[in-house]
């Protein structure tokens, strides 16, 4: 299989650019997949902490483009997974410290020893957003069913296309099924209608997430979390499975719920 | 305070709920951000009609202006071509 690169982007932050990319990574490595993360965002890096893997950080991406350490001495091996690294962000330099450049040749090199090289981009659309996209094959675009998020993704989905990767995919992520029910959140017709782009699936508003981001473990890892399950259909419909999208009413159904405790729901 | 709620949704023409407003304040703020295109784009638009223009008119590219303009729910690319004068040999 040729190795992809993904690059997970938003335009606004906090919409959970950082928590897809660890989850969706989480789950094709889940599926066998040798996959890298890529943390891009120099100064404030946060993938490391929602993987759990901050502790372990010697090198980082800034000392690779810069020649101070060889690309392996910096991914992080996860101990969850044999088949799963994490190249970390610098934290204490400039966005200016990589080039897209220098990305597009990181990229590269990495695509001999991985099926799957997950880029988590910064928010905006300066010179960190120029660097995540510039290796990528295609985007995952991540946005929240608020008038904010989706505004920023449209023009986030522009300037995609002006760098030439127009088959970008979108996560609606932290919907919530009981606003949606109520006319008081925007369903996933409409925000597929105004971005007109290809949904890649849907990610339910979850408390497990913050949990699961509090003792830094991707919720894919468990089985009673809501947005763990969406997470992982979505990463089989990465790998091309054609996977029916989570449902929303399902999410708030007690008794679905509490089979899924018992494992006996899928 | 949820009494108050429920009875302003009650009485209300917003009872469907905010979502509608979302979906149209968001289907006109989009319509003016995508006609927002680069400087680049609008001087390379300019120099190409110039171009095409004077092999039939003698314009006063000084005073040439070319701009997007957003109107209501419409974007129109307006352009103010003052002509000096018009060529005898193209007169067809």
């Amino acid at each position: 299989m040729n190795s992809r690169v993904l690059v997970v982007t938003s335009g606004k932050g906090g919409v959970g650019k950082t928590t897809t990319s660890a989850n969706l990574g989480t789950a094709l490595a889940m599926m066998d997949k040798k996959v890298v993360l890529i943390d891009t965002d120099i100064g404030l890096r946060n993938l490391d902490v929602v993987m759990g893997l901050e502790n372990r950080i010697v090198f980082d991406i800034v000392d690779v483009v810069h020649g101070n350490c060889k690309l392996k001495q910096a991914l992080i091996r996860d101990k969850r997974f044999e088949n799963m690294c994490l190249l970390p962000a610098a934290q204490t330099k400039e966005k200016t410290a990589v080039t897209p450049h220098q990305m597009k040749n990181l990229t590269n090199e990495l695509r001999g020893e991985f099926d799957f090289i997950v880029v988590d981009c910064p928010a905006g659309i300066e010179q960190g957003f120029k660097n995540a996209i510039a290796g990528a094959d295609s985007a995952i675009v991540v946005a929240t069913p608020e008038v904010s998020s989706v505004r920023d993704a449209d023009r986030i989905i522009g300037l995609l296309e002006a760098a030439g990767l127009a088959d970008s995919r979108l996560i609606i992520n932290r919907i919530r099924p009981k606003m949606v029910k109520k006319g008081d959140m925007m369903d996933i017709t409409d925000i597929i209608d105004i971005l007109s782009i290809e949904l890649l699936g849907v990610v339910p508003e979850d408390e497990c997430i913050v949990i699961s981001t509090n003792r830094g473990e991707p919720a894919v890892l468990g089985n009673v979390s809501r947005a763990g399950e969406a997470y992982r259909r979505i990463a089989r419909r990465i790998l091309g499975e054609e996977v029916p999208l989570y449902s929303l009413d399902e999410s708030s159904n007690l008794m679905t719920r509490f089979k899924r405790m018992l494992k006996l729901a899928r | 305070m949820i009494l108050l709620d429920f009875f302003t949704r009650l009485f209300s023409k917003e009872a469907a709920g905010s979502k509608e407003v979302a979906r149209e304040r968001l289907r006109l703020v989009l319509i003016h951000d995508r006609s927002v295109v680069s400087p680049e784009l609008i001087a390379a638009l300019k120099e190409d009609l110039i171009r095409v223009i004077q092999q039939y008119m003698d314009i006063d590219v000084e005073s040439l202006l070319v701009n997007l303009e957003n109107e209501d729910d419409s974007v129109a690319l307006i352009a103010n071509i003052p002509i000096k004068s018009l060529k005898r040999a193209v007169n067809i």
